[in-house]
């Protein structure tokens, strides 16, 4: 039961407390690229969460197994970055085979992962953070919702941004960066709401 | 003068901070401190010119179909021998800036300078491109922080600036803070550009 609760807090307070984006600094480019419209973003947001679970689930295999046991963590980030471009490759080619509708609707998004430094953050996190492999599965899957979260929020105020006044200078990225600004703060909120 | 034109064109036409928008995890998460926003562009710009200098050097040897998988690599040998140094000589920042800096691998910058210009330039031209691109990412990052920092906790490079008077805003410090700092210091470049133009 105690190990229930604990898995079910790190899963709320990857979400909300350290939330990848508005918390963290992790993925900031899809999230100010990829949030005109709440479909794409969802679209986004969803094959994040996929290749995050799954780089999650890696990352900790590999360094767990090989990494450590081999003492090769100076090789962490040049493995990690190769495992993510291979899986992601992967991904793509299963999603091609088996699911042409998700594929078409994921489209351009999935090779765009690779760079995407949520993902590289992630695997380099689970190793720094001591999870074990329940822990470091929950943590990418959480770490994904949280991303799909920002930016499907991040998408809605955007869509009705389209019928703001807009001063000229602030048109674009400047007024996202502000109203991520704001969002930012209101996810300040959730600090107090769970201490790990 | 060629060298020059290409220098400048990194440092403020197609500055990758303010007019292009690029790199911006980095950009926003280590700015709270004039210290750790210098060592941050310093770092990427030296894998920067690290990386450019060798792929332009090699570019004809790289299969056309491999070409990215292999910048990766290059870059990322690189970034792990920053990471490395900086935690030999300079533990303090190093841990401040934490997970950013294996993340230049993933800085959109680098691989995009790689592919956009070292790819087909020559290596005397590349190695403008990267100082112009490194140092332009440098000095933006060095003026958010110092913004941040002044505002922040009334001080510049560590050194009390602002009197005991002077109500410390947190929130500078902050994700928040980081956000619309960039947001407004944004909209203030394209205002001086504008007036440029005209």
């Amino acid at each position: 039961m105690e190990q229930f609760t604990h898995i079910l807090l790190l899963f709320a307070s990857t979400i909300l407390v350290n939330n990848f984006i508005l918390v963290r600094f992790l993925g900031i480019c899809p999230f100010l690229g990829v949030s005109n419209q709440i479909g794409t973003a969802f679209s986004m947001g969803m094959a994040t969460t996929f290749v995050m679970t799954l780089t999650g689930m890696a990352s900790w295999l590999i360094n767990t197994y090989i990494l450590e046991v081999f003492n090769l963590q100076f090789l962490q980030t040049v493995i990690f970055i190769i495992v993510i471009a291979a899986l992601v490759q992967f991904v793509e080619m299963f999603i091609k085979k088996t699911s042409p509708a998700l594929y078409r609707a994921l489209g351009i998004f999935l090779p765009l992962i690779t760079t995407n430094c949520a993902i590289l953050g992630l695997a380099l996190l689970i190793p720094s953070e001591g999870y074990n492999f329940i822990e470091s599965v929950i943590f990418a899957f959480a770490a994904g919702v949280g991303f799909t979260l920002a930016i499907v929020l991040m998408a809605g105020l955007r869509e009705n941004l389209e019928f703001a006044d807009v001063p000229g200078v602030l048109k674009g990225v400047p007024i996202t960066l502000i109203i991520a600004g704001i969002m930012a703060m209101a996810f300040m909120g959730f600090s107090g709401l769970i201490s790990m | 003068m060629k060298f020059l034109k290409i220098l400048k064109n990194g440092l403020w036409d197609e500055n990758p901070t303010f007019r292009i928008v690029i790199g911006m995890c980095p950009t926003l998460a280590v700015t709270n401190a004039a210290v750790n926003g210098l060592v941050m562009g310093l770092a990427t710009a030296f894998v920067l010119l690290a990386s450019e200098i060798i792929i332009s050097l090699v570019k004809k040897l790289i299969p056309e179909n491999v070409r990215i998988p292999s910048y990766i690599l290059i870059i990322a040998t690189f970034v792990t021998l920053v990471d490395y140094i900086l935690k030999a000589f300079l533990p303090g920042v190093a841990s401040a800036l934490s997970l950013f800096i294996p993340l230049i691998v993933v800085n959109c910058i680098i691989l995009g300078r790689a592919e956009a210009f070292a790819s087909k330039n020559s290596v005397l031209d590349s190695i403008a491109d990267a100082l112009g691109m490194g140092l332009g990412f440098t000095w933006a990052l060095l003026l958010l922080s110092i913004i941040r920092e002044l505002l922040g906790s009334g001080s510049i490079f560590g050194v009390q600036i602002l009197g005991g008077w002077y109500p410390q805003m947190a929130i500078m410090l902050l994700p928040a803070g980081a956000f619309i700092s960039l947001g407004i210091l944004l909209a203030l470049m394209n205002y001086i550009s504008s007036k440029g133009v005209k």
